[in-house]
């Protein structure tokens, strides 16, 4: 199939950028999005031209690197899937698609489609863990669980840390990110000792980052590919308000 | 020279035991002034930096990924083993220490192995202290799978995503030392090279992938943990950016490369569909337990899955090895799928493709069972493919999937060069010629949480006196230097082809000749090959933009400049061992009925490689093999 990409293009941080048009004219559609980019800079660098930057690794949906605004939903048109994990089965021949970046203040652009994010990590630094150097554990079966609250805690951990729900959030909050490690702690037993402390932490250092307050649109959950459910987002307001209380 | 693997003595139970007793602590005062590097953040990498920063060392991480959470361990599905004997099906630390020796097909060393062992139970209470949501029973307790290669279930997991919940667990404990300040954490950053100073490693040589900077960064000793070099073949199932990078560096510095030829072809992955591929999609052999392979009796039978009768249907595992059946180890259900497709019974357009079925499973347990289980493998499958495998067969084939080469490391998890360590992947230390399944991520995190935190006291521990070197250095001078001249060179070429072009190139040969099955007048064949691709990706690759700014495809010409001369010693590795041995399958060393003919008296060695310049030979060097805890016999499936 033939399409048509406009790519936004950006030398670096600090010169500003604009859209390029590219024409492919033999997509196939088992293809992936990204491998349908790998055909388009093949084709740029034969012709000297610079290649398109991009982020990626694992390919397979789990690693979170990948990160493309695509026709203005973050990871494309397919719910629960990964820019990455996106064929191009799900476009039409003569499609015109438009890709951009993440867009977020606490995420600036470092080349074209590429992001800093390291945001998320300075936030996990400020408490989002448990306590616990190694060799200190007692043994794994000591703490049973109940099976519904470890799958929870589970599927809170399934976020991979792509940062689709701030690109998507008019905000560009990151409350989902946040919540679902808040969350998933505050599920398990082992999580307990430091609960307050966690939440209020981690709060903290998202609000210094510059991500925005939630308003509760929910557009994050729709376009998050892992499922992260409001809920989560719930659950560390609750703990939040407690943790002021306490203090 | 002699390698001296530094095994202690005493019995094999109690050499770990014993020797950890004896090694010298560094106190906590001492660690302060210590200043430890580790290059990359997978679960070897990220548990022993975080575990070195709660023991007081100053230590700098680093990884080419934006994040050190998005190390290439996080893809890993199935599961991760310990002898907890939770089961209560008879598995202890013998009989784990026993069946890795065994699927390794008695190509690893014992003592490392059984340490291996031992540790593995300790892995499990950490993660679960750290919050790791593995998979629970009803009654809140911890639930087990099985997994190819053993008849025991001792498989820890979390849905299909154990790698990623293991690393997430090593990744908050860093995190958190981060947080104090006991950790610095680089990421985009990749390593380039090491700087070796009076015979010991002193630091590395990193580039800022983001400003395109070259960097120099000392520490007391250097750890590798850089994961496998499958991407040699182009197509696998690794990450995009995993690479041998830093352990060839390391290696053309004096690290001894162990069995570079190990290579490990999984027999469960989604099989290519056209030029554009980029790269391979594992099917995670846990599916193995309740899906069933099999291919038309017929030759080149055109009909639908669906439409073949039960009694027309090959399902030639259970035909061939009824004691193990779809169970059988990686290399043995990697070849027996390509002796099928050779012989012209492969199904899919590519006719490169057997069936997994898991229709008897649906009925037997019902769906939802089956979902439960493994809902997300089927969901990636079918985004990839656009097929439901509730309904039809999965279509798969095998693929590169791990190395179990690597540098060569003593009993300490040390290289050849003094103060130069390597964990996980990277190494060679503990899979022999084969990997059983849910043993790299124990193994990973063995060495990082367990291991190396210990034993890297018995470098250091001598080395309290020595204050930090400023990077000023002529050998930091001198590494830089070179790392530029290298970049300087590429940049300058102009040519008019990718680098994927060379990659693709690259990938073809290896898989062609020096994958799953191999032998000698091939592997003379791809040797020529492998040079010729060389000295044309010197002379035509293009790579734009500039080196003093992001570029990846400067990364990926790094990379690959590096691949090209690996290949080459893995075919050497092949050639030497005229065995056929786990994933090493070499035809002409083979049984009547086309099982590996291993030969102990001849080859019950590891294959250490020493460097000695460009364009020369490199040197084999022979770590023998001893067999005091397990008698070797011919492995047996059936
Ligand atoms: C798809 C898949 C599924 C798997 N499933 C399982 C399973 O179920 N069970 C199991 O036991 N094993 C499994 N494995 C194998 C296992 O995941 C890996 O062997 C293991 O995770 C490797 O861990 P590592 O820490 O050694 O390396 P990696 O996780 O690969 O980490 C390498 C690190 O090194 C960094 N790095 C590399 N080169 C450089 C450089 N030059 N400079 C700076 N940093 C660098 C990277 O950034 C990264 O942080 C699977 C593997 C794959 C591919
Ligand atoms: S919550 Fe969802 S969208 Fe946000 S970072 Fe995690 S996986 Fe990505
Ligand atoms: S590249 Fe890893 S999630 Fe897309």
């Amino acid at each position: 199939m033939k399409i048509t990409l406009k790519v936004w293009r950006q030398k670096n941080g600090k010169t500003p950028g604009n859209f390029n048009t590219y024409t492919l004219p033999d997509v196939s559609e088992d293809m992936s999005f990204l491998e349908m980019f790998d055909v388009l800079n093949d084709e740029l660098i034969r012709k000297g031209e610079d290649s398109i930057a991009f982020d990626h690794d694992c390919r397979e949906g789990i690693c979170g690197m990948c990160s493309m605004y695509i026709n203005g939903r973050a990871h494309g048109p397919l719910t629960g899937t990964t820019t990455c994990q996106l064929h191009m089965r799900h476009f039409k021949d003569g499609d015109t698609i438009v890709v951009e970046p993440w867009r977020a203040s606490a995420f600036p652009i470092i080349k074209d489609l590429m992001v800093d994010r390291s945001a998320f990590d300075r936030v996990i630094q400020a408490g989002g863990f448990i306590s616990v150097n190694t060799g200190n554990a007692v043994d794994a079966n000591s703490i049973p669980i109940p099976k519904e609250d470890a799958d929870k805690a589970f599927d809170a951990a399934a976020c991979i840390g792509c940062g689709a729900c701030v690109a998507t959030c008019k905000n560009a909050s990151a409350m989902l990110f946040v919540s679902a490690k808040v969350s998933q702690l505050a599920l398990l037993p082992q999580g307990q000792p430091e609960r307050n402390m966690r939440v209020k932490k981690m709060v903290e250092a998202m609000d210094e980052e510059g991500f925005g307050n939630c308003t509760n649109t929910g557009a994050c959950e729709v376009e998050c590919p892992k499922g992260i459910s409001l809920d989560h987002i719930a659950r560390m307001n609750r703990d939040y308000l407690v943790s002021n209380i306490v203090d | 020279m002699i390698l001296d693997a530094k095994i202690p003595e005493g019995p094999i139970a109690d050499k770990w035991t014993r020797y950890k007793a004896t090694i010298p602590l560094v106190n906590p005062a001492n660690k302060r002034n210590i200043e430890i590097i580790v290059v990359g953040t997978g679960l070897a990498g990220a548990s022993a930096a975080a575990t070195l920063g709660e023991m007081g060392y100053k230590v700098k991480a680093f990884c080419f990924q934006d994040s050190p959470r998005r190390a290439h361990s996080i893809a890993a599905q199935g599961g991760i083993n310990a002898a907890k004997n939770y089961s209560n099906d008879g598995d202890s630390v013998h009989r784990l220490f026993y069946d890795t020796i065994k699927g390794g097909d008695y190509r690893s060393r014992e003592a490392n192995v059984h340490r291996l062992a031992e540790v593995s139970t300790a892995i499990i209470d950490q993660c679960v202290a750290q919050g790791v949501p593995f998979a629970r029973e009803y009654g809140g307790l911890l639930d087990n799978r099985s997994f190819g290669g053993v008849q025991v279930s001792r498989t820890f997991y979390a849905k299909g995503q154990t790698g990623q919940q293991l690393l997430l667990g090593a990744y908050s404990a860093l995190s958190r030392q981060v947080g104090r300040k006991q950790v610095q954490m680089f990421s985009r950053h990749e390593m380039l090279d090491v700087v070796i100073i009076d015979g010991k490693a002193r630091g590395i040589i990193a580039r800022d992938l983001v400003t395109g900077k070259l960097e120099r960064h000392f520490g007391h000793a250097v750890v590798l943990a850089t994961g496998g070099y499958g991407n040699v073949f182009f197509l696998s199932t690794n990450a995009m950016g995993s690479n041998v990078t830093a352990i060839w560096k390391a290696h053309k510095k004096g690290a001894f490369f162990g069995n570079p030829c190990f290579t490990q072809i999984h027999p469960t992955c989604i099989p290519v569909s056209g030029d554009h591929q980029s790269k391979l999609t594992l099917m995670s052999e846990s599916l193995r337990n309740d899906g069933r392979i099999w291919v038309p009796k017929k030759k080149d039978d055109s009909r639908k899955a669906v439409d073949i009768p039960e009694d027309e249907r090959d399902y030639y595992l259970e035909r061939r090895y009824p004691a193990f059946g779809n169970l059988v180890p990686r290399d043995i259900a990697s070849r027996a799928a390509k002796e099928r497709c050779d012989a012209g019974y492969g199904v899919g357009s590519s006719k490169m493709a057997v069936y997994l079925d898991f229709s008897d499973s649906i009925r037997r347990l019902g769906k939802d069972v089956i979902e439960a289980r493994y809902g997300n493998l089927f969901e990636i499958y079918e985004k990839i493919t656009g097929e439901d495998p509730y309904t039809t067969p999965m279509r798969i084939y095998p693929a590169v999937h791990y190395t179990m080469g690597g540098l060569w490391v003593d009993y300490n998890l040390m290289t050849t060069v003094p103060g130069l360590y390597a964990t996980g992947e990277c190494n060679f230390s503990d899979h022999g010629a084969n990997r059983l399944g849910a043993s790299a991520l124990m193994q990973g995190l063995a060495d990082g949480y367990f291991v190396l935190p210990i034993t890297i006291g018995e470098f250091l521990s001598k080395d309290i006196r020595t204050k930090a070197i400023p990077t000023d250095h002529p050998e930091f001078e001198k590494a830089e230097k070179e790392a530029q001249d290298r970049i300087a060179r590429l940049m300058s070429i102009k040519g008019n082809k990718p680098v994927d072009h060379f990659h693709k190139e690259l990938g073809k040969v290896m898989w062609e000749y020096c994958g799953m099955a191999r032998n000698a007048e091939g592997l003379q064949k791809a040797k020529k090959m492998v040079q010729d691709i060389r000295a044309s990706f010197w002379k035509e690759v293009r790579i734009p933009g500039a080196a003093d700014e992001t570029n990846p495809e400067l990364e990926k010409a790094l990379r690959v400049a590096d691949f090209l001369e690996l290949g080459e010693l893995m075919i050497d590795d092949a050639y030497d061992r005229n065995e056929s041995c786990g994933g090493h399958f070499r035809e002409e060393y083979q049984t009547e009925d086309g099982e590996a003919l291993r030969d102990d008296n001849n080859y019950a060695y590891v294959s250490a490689w020493q460097y000695k310049g460009d364009n020369q030979p490199e040197v084999l060097h022979k770590e023998p093999l001893v067999f005091e805890n397990v008698k070797l016999v011919q492995r047996s499936y059936k």
